[in-house]
């Protein structure tokens, strides 16, 4: 117990004897949350759309209007031949261009029926299938208008089929921000932990010391949790200052026990710091470690589900997510923040992560050898 | 006190693959003796000590240091020994007090002997002002005499150092011998590998390693004596480049 008191004494001491290291560990949440849950959102904004319209109608101009009375478009210009508006797509001057036929009020007004091309940069799948799905939900408005008026009846007597009504639970304004928040925190703790533990014993390595360490009574154990104790402080520190920075700046909410975070967060980590360890015993070098680290870790974040939706993956990748950590920690905190999850709603996944953190802390302990 | 055998070695065997590091040495150091251990760059130096101090298992041979073997009861001989590596083993970013804290207690010993300790060690080296100084900012030879009492810290029977005054000045390493000739006086026996020829003639006893195998063992008088030489430095020449076996 003395010994263990010792090192963490001398990891303390050598980890905040770099005077950047404290501003580093307050300012790294508030820049990573600031810039992040500003700029990762998937809606979009000012779309630029050019117009072709050969109908030149009142009800095509008006079709026309109904597209930058929102925010989400903003009208570039008017052609007088899709070839010359196909430029602006090549040029990525416009992301849409509204074709719209001669003829497109006649048909609209005598046959009830006419016809509107919408050309989509999909260079950018996603964002094509957003601008899609905005387009289409004008076009919807607009007929319903257009039946209202031609017509002149009220509406709802003309509503036949299903008409869908939305209610987002967890998240009823769709404040992507608040999705956002969660997941950035269990980046943040990822990083510490998986980077400065796995840094550290490479460290020793690369300078000579951890012969000095290998040749003293040390018991691998004691070296293990005077090693690994100070950055799951240091990480559960942050979790709690991103938590308050995320309420206070973002307004997101944490209906859960936050209590159930930390129980989640300090398992979370042993995981974390367990493959931090893995990573410090198969390397010689803080630059093979850092590489290892950065491999392992971009994998992690891009199939964790906090940018992009589990769901969407192939199944295969969700297959692989069973072992990301990324994965399930994102997917216990937002339930925790967003929703109020309990013990008993997360249970399974805890369960899980924590027998992955036996087994990853037991191979690096293996692996961690005073001999060789 | 004259018979006890602290390190007691016997056709110890190191091999790295198809490589044979060290080649079936066998030999004995008294208590209390400085016993040097001489050879080439690659001679198998290193690879010896890290057998002796529980870091590294040999391929074969027996080896008994402090009373334990070195297979089966490593961890039993780190309580015993100290050691100095060629690579430099205090931590850089701490002060010296903090350094001398950190080992001295990591050996078990109790917070008000470490304080003892310090100031002794402090006062000793006559470093007492440098006290909360970063090892970074200190001039070798000051550091390597602060490694060796670190070292020695937690009252070791054996310490092993392992090339512990290269690139130190000579008035430096002379101040080092002193200190390892009074811990031999204290009964400590020191283990020590070196380049230099002229420390190689405060030892009590010399084993010259070429390509893994001892060529000569013997006191350093004895051995100019043997091969009609001046110096330790003329009797290393010959033995190395000659492959002389002297036993």
């Amino acid at each position: 117990m003395m010994t263990i008191k010792y090192i963490l004494q001398k990891e303390f001491l050598q980890i905040f004897r770099s005077k950047a290291m404290i501003p580093i560990i307050f300012l790294m949440p508030l820049f990573q949350l600031l810039i992040l849950a500003n700029a990762a959102t998937y809606e979009i904004k000012n779309i630029s759309f050019c117009v072709v319209d050969y109908d030149y109608s009142n009800n095509s101009r008006e079709f026309v209007s109904k597209f930058y009375a929102t925010n989400y478009f903003l009208l570039s210009g008017y052609y007088t031949s899709v070839k010359e508006a196909e430029e602006e797509l090549k040029t990525n001057k416009s992301r849409l261009i509204i074709h719209i036929p001669k003829d497109f009020e006649k048909d609209l007004l005598l046959n009830k029926n006419t016809k509107v091309q919408f050309l989509i940069n999909a260079e950018n799948a996603n964002a094509a299938g957003l601008i899609m799905n905005y387009s289409m939900s004008i076009v919807q408005a607009f007929n319903k208008q257009i039946i209202t008026e031609t017509v002149n009846y009220n509406t709802s007597n003309l509503q036949s089929g299903i008409y869908i009504t939305y209610s987002n639970w967890f998240n009823n304004l769709l404040n992507y921000k608040t999705y956002m928040v969660p997941g950035i925190l269990v980046a943040l703790v990822t990083l510490i932990g998986l980077f400065l533990s796995g840094m550290n014993i490479v460290k020793e390595k690369e300078t000579g010391t951890i012969e000095q360490i290998n040749v003293s009574p040390i018991k691998k154990y004691q070296f293990i949790i005077g090693k690994l104790l100070p950055f799951w402080i240091i990480a559960l520190i942050e979790l709690a200052f991103g938590i308050i920075l995320g309420i206070i700046i973002f307004n997101v909410p944490l209906i859960g026990n936050p209590l159930l975070i930390f129980l989640v967060a300090s398992v979370y980590l042993l995981l974390i710091l367990g493959i931090g360890l893995f990573i410090s015993t198969i390397t010689e070098t803080q630059q093979q470690a850092m590489f290892i680290a950065w491999f392992i870790m971009i994998i992690f974040l891009l199939l964790g589900g906090i940018f992009t939706p589990v769901e969407n993956m192939p199944d295969w990748a969700q297959t692989i997510d069973i072992f990301n950590p990324i994965a399930h920690f994102s997917k216990m905190i937002r339930m925790i923040m967003l929703k109020g999850s309990g013990l008993r709603d997360i249970g399974e996944s805890l369960m899980l992560i924590g027998l992955y953190a036996i087994v990853m802390l037991f191979l690096a302990t293996i692996r961690y050898r005073k001999k060789t | 006190m004259e018979d006890v055998f602290v390190i007691d070695v016997n056709k110890l065997t190191k091999k790295f693959g198809a490589f044979t590091a060290v080649d079936s040495i066998s030999f004995k150091v008294k208590k209390g003796e400085i016993f040097g251990f001489i050879g080439a760059n690659g001679a198998g130096k290193t690879t010896a000590i890290k057998m002796l101090c529980g870091i590294l298992i040999p391929t074969s041979g027996d080896a008994v240091v402090s009373g334990f073997d070195v297979y089966k009861q490593s961890e039993k001989i780190k309580k015993n020994i100290g050691y100095m590596s060629q690579k430099f083993s205090l931590y850089e970013d701490l002060t010296v007090r903090e350094n001398i804290k950190f080992y001295a207690g990591i050996y078990g010993l109790k917070s008000g002997v470490i304080k003892e300790k310090t100031e002794f060690i402090l006062d000793s080296l006559r470093i007492t002002e440098a006290g909360n100084r970063l090892i970074k900012s200190l001039p070798l030879g000051w550091k390597q005499k602060l490694a060796f009492s670190i070292a020695s810290i937690h009252n070791p029977k054996i310490v092993f150092l392992d090339e512990p005054t290269g690139g130190v000045d000579p008035l430096t390493r002379r101040q080092f011998w002193k200190m390892i000739q009074s811990a031999s006086e204290n009964g400590i026996t020191l283990f020590v590998t070196t380049h230099y020829m002229d420390e190689a003639e405060y030892c009590n006893r010399i084993s010259m390693m070429v390509d893994g195998r001892i060529a000569a063992l013997d006191s350093p008088m004895n051995l100019k004596e043997k091969i009609k030489a001046d110096t330790m430095q003329q009797v290393f020449i010959k033995i190395a480049s000659q492959r002389v076996i002297l036993n």
